[in-house]
């Protein structure tokens, strides 16, 4: 491999760990923070993709539909929190599990209630649709530095979101102890809502998002699921941060082990993973 | 100590109240069935899940055949079982003995995905049932497992890309790339390939594979572009497939590097792909854009009962429908028949949307193999890339 | 199920009732069903094994594996790969030796596995189980992703005489049944042990078994290679009836299903894991042959149907359906509650902190 297709390779595992740490940081925010764990976190994945194509159908403009979408996942993402998830926070995390895992099956038969089984394709906006010369025959394709720069933008966003502002000092007292928070006089229901709603929206926009470049199909939301969790938890859960390099470290081995070694690609994360928590049984950046 | 004489108990207690209340229901004496005058007709399809379109596209092909050529079987009526095998192989052997051991099918007409389809097959050889593959390209099927009662209307997973090898040889490709998924499907596709391909004077320079269902193709794509053969061949279906597309476009390949596919490539997804598709080349047993009478008329009626455009799993159905009926008509509808049932299933020639074919010695279909180019989001055909194209059926002892 | 405290270890006398019930109708139901019912039922004997082995650690000992599937599909292959292609093997040494395969793989597994806690322990057991699927799913020479067959049943004969064949198919329901009976008394037994009790107090506050002297470790190292021990034989029962394996056997979903059939019954007593394992293959069964309604074909939204019951049921019936039904009953017969084993602490319960979880 020469320096060129190594850069390459690299530029190729930098942008996919991105993606996923879009994903990843919504559900380490939601466990972090309330103690949830969350299964169906892939389902809003597929949501977004589908509510990306349902919308920008219906607008004929890609941008008004991530606009459209991303207020809609909040809604419905208050409104989940409201109805079931808000009654599971003391739960067990097998009562946990056992509930989004009943999620799953709910949201993909809605799914296909509501926009059928069908492959669809969601249309790259004109302006984002080219592609960057990068050697003789490989090109880069605009739009997906445009996601990366867009995941980079939420990755400082909520950086500044929790360090920098009030609403942040109060998740993250809450997290820490919930009771002294209220105590306090700070409506942590109100935080947790708002908590919830972010991870919801954060997946579902990155379903969006990444919908002109990974298609719109059945089952979409599970295999980007598991990945999910294993950034999650190689990063440590309820850390962005963790999440962040996590995503990347997912990447790069992801990157290089389907081009270095094949035979054994399929395991490879699987096996970071275990390694890592041989090494540090609770993260990198367990808070 | 009462933890002994409560464990003793213990022992004997067993199930669920609720196995009670259900085991009624279950415990019913199954009354002996009166020689029903109807055929029972068993449909194991996806109707969950990321093939679920090509589960209704087959139902209502067989269907249509059906209906057309009378709606009996023999003269006989026909009631219909169906069972959602989810594309999980696990629950194959579970969900095929649910139509052949519950429902006493006479004819099990199944299923599209390969792992669920080697259930089947277990089943459809230990029970003898008569089985009819309309998809599934598994090469087990009709090869090493091949069985008398079970009989292919589709394809074998080699089929398509043995047709390809020569194709691009002979339109100047000495060396090319192979890229798919790595399990039973890529690599039987591969195998036609590398046999066609090599046997025509073409060079294989690498053979790339990612685990399956993994859509992240970036870092395979720069390997390809690091590498600069003469073309990339490749077998990709559904989702991934229409993302394989876009994503190979995407990296600026598409013009510089042609690509070529097992023709599911462009199967049902050239909506999602858009005109990253233009031009791409793939070698099918079918294309919706055939230009024949028969083609047309099937995809006018199809269009007209089922509001929506037929593809190739619909004629596959459609084909198993015919089939079923030369059949049944042979046998004068008496299914239990076998060897006479056998005979004509093996001798029949099925009239298809797809051109006429016949049944290999290990009930595959023998037919032409169309070389398709994309053009303005329609798999145009042109040309003939194998004519009566048949699997080997290695292995198989009735092709022998 | 939720509270990590009083599972319900001593059944309440109808919950027996209606248990002793349900093996009298388990035991004469190959007089009266039919072939295709007597397969299923057999099946739902061979996951109710699986669900006891995942009781032993996510009921007894509080440890929740999502890839306990792995020990099971691994027996599975194991007979697979000892049964020629052209005649049977023989039962009485394949079947010890799969299952010692699936401890072994447990006990290796275990080791990295089990120093982890909490949610990462879940994560951590299913990446394991992950990479054994993907090992069989890549492998050609393992059987890839279209699985192998297996194309007798096992043959019982010892020195030259065959006290029962598998291939009748009533036999190798009572054999399935014998060793269901078999797995149930010896966790039971297991239960009610010091290792067992060590286990539960492992469960409730691991900190303070470890303060009083207990090496915890190699507790719940033993409670998962016993876990997946029986997880293999029930592989193999499985492989022997079926005849055939897949990857997915090892599968996520696997893991997954046999979560929800220990939690639906109720854990920490394995009759709720029976009764969790035949309930849902029932309804799973139930679910997809709805009719259709007008327009609206039931059955095959059944995913619908059972993600909705599993949502109700882990909302409104905490403990499984044997809590349930043990809380029904409770109330009728109005009497005290009985005194709980050893499990039941007297310190009052501390709440949970967000955000510190072990």
């Amino acid at each position: 491999m020469d320096l060129a297709n190594f850069l390459i390779q690299l530029l190729n595992s930098v942008q996919y760990g991105l993606l996923l740490f879009m994903l990843a940081a919504g559900l380490t925010l939601i466990f972090g923070i309330m103690g949830v764990v969350n299964l169906a976190h892939g389902s809003f994945y597929m949501l977004g993709a589908y509510l990306a194509y349902a919308l920008s159908s219906q607008f004929g403009s890609f941008t008004l539909a991530i606009v459209g979408g991303a207020v809609l996942s909040v809604l419905f993402g208050l409104a989940l929190e409201w109805l079931l998830f808000r009654h599971f926070y003391h739960r067990d995390h097998l009562d946990q599990v056992l509930l989004t895992f009943g999620l799953i099956y709910i949201f993909e038969e809605v799914r296909s209630l509501l926009w059928g089984d069908d492959v669809h394709g969601v249309q790259i906006p004109d302006l984002l649709a080219g592609s960057i010369p990068l050697t003789e025959t490989l090109s880069y394709p605009v739009y997906r530095l445009f996601m990366s720069g867009v995941c980079v933008v939420l990755a400082i966003g909520l950086y500044l979101l929790i360090s920098k502002t009030r609403l942040g000092m109060k998740i993250r007292a809450g997290a820490f102890n919930r009771d002294m928070t209220e105590a306090l006089g700070i409506n942590i229901k109100l935080i947790h809502a708002i908590v919830f709603a972010l991870g919801v929206a954060l997946a579902t926009v990155a379903g969006m998002i990444a919908s002109p470049i990974s298609s719109v199909y059945p089952n979409m939301g599970s295999q980007v699921l598991i990945m999910c969790f294993v950034v999650v938890v190689i990063g440590g859960i309820g850390s962005v941060r963790g999440a962040l390099i996590s995503a990347l470290l997912v990447g790069l081995v992801d990157t290089f082990g389907k081009v270095l070694l094949p035979q054994v690609a399929g395991m490879l994360v699987y096996m970071l993973m275990a390694a890592v928590l041989l090494w540090k049984p609770e993260g990198l950046f367990k808070q | 100590m009462t933890s002994t004489l409560s464990s003793r108990r213990l022992v004997l207690s067993r199930g669920a109240a609720l196995i009670g209340a259900a085991s009624t229901g279950l415990l019913l004496p199954e009354f002996a069935r009166a020689q029903s005058s109807k055929v029972r007709v068993g449909l194991m399809l996806p109707y969950t899940g990321t093939f679920a379109q090509l589960g209704v596209a087959i139902e209502n092909g067989v269907r249509m055949a059906i209906a057309e050529q009378g709606g009996k079987l023999g003269g006989r009526d026909i009631e219909w079982f169906k069972v959602d095998d989810e594309s999980d192989p696990s629950k194959g052997v579970e969900n095929a003995s649910k139509l052949v051991q519950r429902d006493k099918v006479d004819v099990l007409i199944g299923t599209v995905h390969s792992g669920v389809q080697m259930g089947i097959q277990k089943v459809a050889r230990d029970s003898g049932v008569l089985t009819l593959i309309p998809n599934a390209g598994v090469h087990a099927a009709t090869r090493a497992l091949c069985a008398p009662n079970v009989f292919r209307t589709s394809f074998t997973n080699a089929q398509p890309t043995l047709a390809l090898g020569k194709v691009m040889v002979e339109r100047g490709h000495k060396k090319t790339v192979w890229i798919t998924w790595k399990y039973a499907a890529g690599d039987e596709a591969y195998e036609g390939f590398k046999e066609s391909y090599t046997k025509a004077g073409g060079t294989i320079v690498k053979e790339l594979g990612l685990p399956f269902p993994n859509v992240e193709f970036q870092a395979l794509l720069t390997e390809i572009a690091a590498l600069k053969p003469d073309a990339v061949a490749c077998f990709f279906a559904g989702g991934g497939a229409a993302k394989f597309i876009k994503d190979y476009a995407a990296a600026g390949l598409k013009g510089k590097i042609p690509l070529y596919g097992s023709g599911f490539l462009t199967e049902g997804v050239l909506d999602a792909a858009g005109p990253a598709a233009e031009g791409i080349l793939t070698t099918l047993h079918y294309s919706d854009a055939l230009d024949t009478p028969r083609n047309k008329a099937f995809r006018l009626a199809y269009a007209k009962l089922y509001k929506a455009q037929p593809d190739v799993y619909a004629v596959q159905g459609y084909d198993t429908g015919l089939l079923l009926v030369q059949g049944a008509n042979a046998v004068k509808g008496d299914l239990a028949n076998k060897q006479p049932l056998y005979k004509a299933l093996e001798s029949a020639v099925i009239d298809s949307p797809r051109g006429k074919w016949t049944m290999s010695k290990a009930h595959n279909p023998v037919q032409d193999i169309y070389l398709r180019q994309v053009e303005k989001g329609e798999n145009k055909v042109i040309g003939v890339a194998a004519k009566a194209l048949a699997d080997p059926g290695t292995g198989c002892r009735m092709a022998a | 199920m939720s509270s990590p405290k009083a599972n319900l270890e001593t059944l309440p006398r109808s919950v027996q009732f209606a248990l002793a019930l349900g093996l009298v109708a388990l035991a004469a139901f190959p007089f009266v069903g039919s072939d295709f019912y007597l397969q299923m039922v057999t099946r739902m004997m061979i996951l109710a094994i699986f669900a006891m082995s995942l009781d032993l650690l996510q009921g007894v000992s509080g440890l929740v594996s999502l890839g306990h599937a792995a020990y099971f599909g691994l027996a599975g292959y194991a007979l697979a790969f000892l049964t020629p292609a052209g005649e049977p093997v023989n039962l009485w040494w394949t079947l010890p030796l799969a299952v010692l395969a699936s401890a072994l793989a447990a006990l290796v597994i275990g080791i990295f596995v089990v120093r982890t806690h909490g949610i990462y322990f879940i994560m951590v057991t299913m990446a394991f189980a992950q990479m054994v699927f993907y090992l069989f799913f890549d492998n050609k020479v393992l059987g890839g992703s279209d699985g192998i067959y297996i194309n007798f049943k096992p043959d019982a004969t010892v020195l030259g005489w065959l006290p029962f064949d598998l291939e009748n198919k009533q036999t190798f329901y009572f054999f399935t049944l014998a060793c269901l009976l078999g797995v149930y008394a010896f966790l039971r037994r297991l239960l009610w042990s010091p290792l067992g009790r060590a286990l539960a107090g492992i469960r409730v506050n691991e900190h303070r078994m470890r303060a009083m002297g207990f090496a915890t470790f190699g507790y719940k190292l033993t409670a998962f290679t016993v876990a997946g021990a029986l997880a293999g034989l029930a592989g193999y029962l499985w492989g022997a009836q079926t005849g055939y394996v897949n990857p997915e056997l090892m599968g996520f979903h696997m893991s997954a299903h046999a979560i929800m059939m220990v939690i639906l019954g109720g854990m920490g007593n394995f009759a709720g894991a029976i009764v969790g394992a035949f309930a849902f293959e029932f309804l799973l069964h139930e679910f997809k042959d709805l009719p259709t309604l007008g327009a609206f074909n039931l059955g095959k939204h059944w995913q619908l149907w059972m993600g909705l019951f599993i949502v109700i049921v882990v909302t409104f019936a905490p403990r499984g359906l044997l809590g349930l039904l043990s809380r029904l009953s409770a109330r009728k017969e109005n009497a005290a509650p009985r005194p709980t084993r050893a499990a039941a602490p007297a310190t009052p319960v501390v709440p949970r902190k967000e955000g510190s979880h072990a």
